[in-house]
């Protein structure tokens, strides 16, 4: 079989060299503490008497994690290799140095690797005398049945649920008040994909998975891990309503409630096919009697090179609402 | 005979020299129910560990607690924090001095045991390396010899075949883990086995 065709030098460097081109890029938004080669950390945003809301995870799901760091969101980012959890350190290394000395928030999906890994991390803080403590996101309904949301995966929900933690702390709200923002909020937030090919990572240049042309995968995760059922390609419209049914089926919203949406690409599918999906998603939503408050469509949480999509509804409070609509100035994201 | 620091150095060497041998082979056994990518963290992890312990100065805890960090920062992802926390432990367990008797290895291998099952909050059957690590950690506790302690990891791990896996990435696939042997339960003997070793040599 042929390697898949990247724009690399040495796939075991990919992860920092793509971080020597971001800090290169966004001076004005991001640095790196010495010693630290694997945390980023907002420019502006950590301040003192502030909660620190640190994100992280593996890379490969650009512009998640370093790229919603900034004033309004994620203090800093801890760095992992493509699709691995950082180890401690660098968790370590982002918290200390967005610390304002009001606490910090690590918030990442649920995944086994991270969570031992973020866990030992605040155990280190906890001796350094830094409380922290942890909301993972669980946002994949394709994951885990209902009943069982603590097993579900964080997928690209993660970009809503980041943001109304990070509005809470730039509000300058106390630890547990943050915490329990971002419970909320991962709480009213669902998401759902499809995948039409495989990614692959840079160290191997082979194709994760195998998946025919033609075929499809519904409710694949982020790192290629199998979803509900394989069938062949439909059209989007078909697909969008399949995942609308399920989301909606268990947002159970009542008419006129309000909802933030966001179509993503996993990484190779265009706007155009995501703003197709989008015009079936508003009609279904408005055939439900729920105002659309905002729409965000782009590649938010992607998989390397896989094509595909997923569409996330976050389920609007006033609460909510509000931390989604406090202003935020990333690297990467600005609203 | 004692078991010195410089006995643990070459017991790390031991273990990075035999995770780089087994890569490709447990590379291989990764693919079939993960990501194919246990060998490359194992091999990647315990040369970090090995080189950590070898610079290590003080007693047998420094050196465990020396690999422990350098495991565990080359890696991370799950194996790192496993047997980082798994090191840690079995250095509390062998304690701040020299040396220690060669019998006392039985209880590093509990403490390994012990470290695992906390940090991964798993129990034996549910298709881990700890289904390798806590027979032999039983058979240790219980006085075995170093033979039969390696024996009872080889075959915990071969019984991960039988094991639907229900904790890690290989639980989403449920009954399509069946037939397949745990690799980091396979990794997990391998490691027993390096200990027996050493145990066995003045026993």
């Amino acid at each position: 079989m042929s390697l898949t065709q990247k724009l690399i030098n040495d796939g075991n460097a990919a992860v920092d060299e793509m971080l020597a081109g971001i800090l290169a890029a966004h001076p004005e938004h991001l640095w790196r503490p010495d010693n630290a080669p694997r945390a980023i950390v907002a420019r502006h945003g950590p301040r003192t008497g502030k909660v620190a809301l640190v994100v992280g995870g593996g890379s490969g799901h650009e512009p998640t994690f370093l790229g919603y760091v900034g004033k309004g969101l994620a203090d800093a980012a801890a760095i992992g290799n493509v699709f691995a959890s950082p180890p401690p350190q660098p968790a370590v290394d982002a918290a200390m140095a967005a610390s304002g000395g009001a606490g910090v928030l690590f918030m990442y999906g649920n995944y086994a690797g991270d969570v031992m890994n973020f866990d030992m991390a605040a155990e280190l803080l906890e001796m350094e005398g830094v409380e922290a403590r942890t909301v993972l996101t669980t946002d994949d309904i394709a994951s885990a049945p209902r009943n069982q949301r603590q097993k579900r995966r964080g997928v690209a929900g993660n970009v809503f649920i980041f943001k109304a933690a990070g509005a809470a702390a730039d509000m300058m709200m106390p630890l547990g008040e943050v915490e329990r923002i971002a419970r909320h909020a991962n709480d009213r937030t669902f998401t759902m994909g499809v995948a039409l090919s495989s990614c692959s990572l840079p160290q191997t240049r082979r194709p994760s998975f195998d998946l025919p042309v033609g075929e499809m995968e519904i409710g694949m995760g982020i790192h290629g891990e199998p979803g509900v059922r394989r069938g062949p390609l439909r059209s989007a419209n078909d697909v969008a309503d399949e995942i609308m049914d399920a989301i909606l089926a268990e947002m159970k919203a009542p008419a006129g409630d309000r909802v933030a949406v966001l179509v993503n690409s996993l990484g190779a599918t265009p706007l155009m096919e995501l703003y197709i999906l989008n015009a079936r998603i508003a009609e279904r939503l408005k055939a439900a009697g729920l105002v659309v408050h905002k729409t965000l469509v782009g590649p938010y949480c992607t998989s390397l090179d896989m094509a595909g999509a997923s569409i996330t509804i976050m389920h609007l409070d006033d609460e909510l609402q509000r931390m989604i609509d406090h202003p935020c100035d990333c690297a990467m994201f600005r609203s | 005979m004692e078991f010195t620091t410089g006995d643990l150095k070459a017991l790390f060497r031991a273990f990075s020299a035999r995770m780089a041998t087994e890569r490709d082979r447990l590379c291989a056994l990764d693919g079939v129910i993960g990501d194919a990518d246990h060998g490359i963290a194992m091999e990647q992890g315990m040369k970090a560990a090995a080189d950590a312990a070898q610079t290590a100065e003080g007693t047998l805890q420094d050196v465990f607690n020396a690999a422990a960090k350098g495991f565990l920062n080359a890696v991370g992802a799950s194996s790192g924090p496993l047997y980082a926390t798994a090191l840690l432990r079995a250095g509390k367990a062998a304690g701040p001095s020299g040396s220690m008797p060669r019998s006392e290895l039985r209880t590093v291998i509990a403490a390994i045991r012990d470290g695992i099952a906390q940090r991964g909050k798993a129990e034996p059957g549910q298709k881990t390396m700890l289904d390798a690590w806590a027979p032999a950690a039983d058979a240790a506790v219980d006085g075995q010899d170093a033979d039969a302690i390696a024996a009872a990891a080889r075959q915990g791990a071969e019984a991960t075949r039988d094991m639907i896996a229900t904790i890690g990435r290989a639980a989403r696939l449920g009954e399509r883990s069946l037939g397949h042997p745990d690799p980091g339960s396979v990794s997990a003997a391998m490691l027993v086995e390096e200990i027996c070793n050493a145990m066995g040599k003045a026993v």
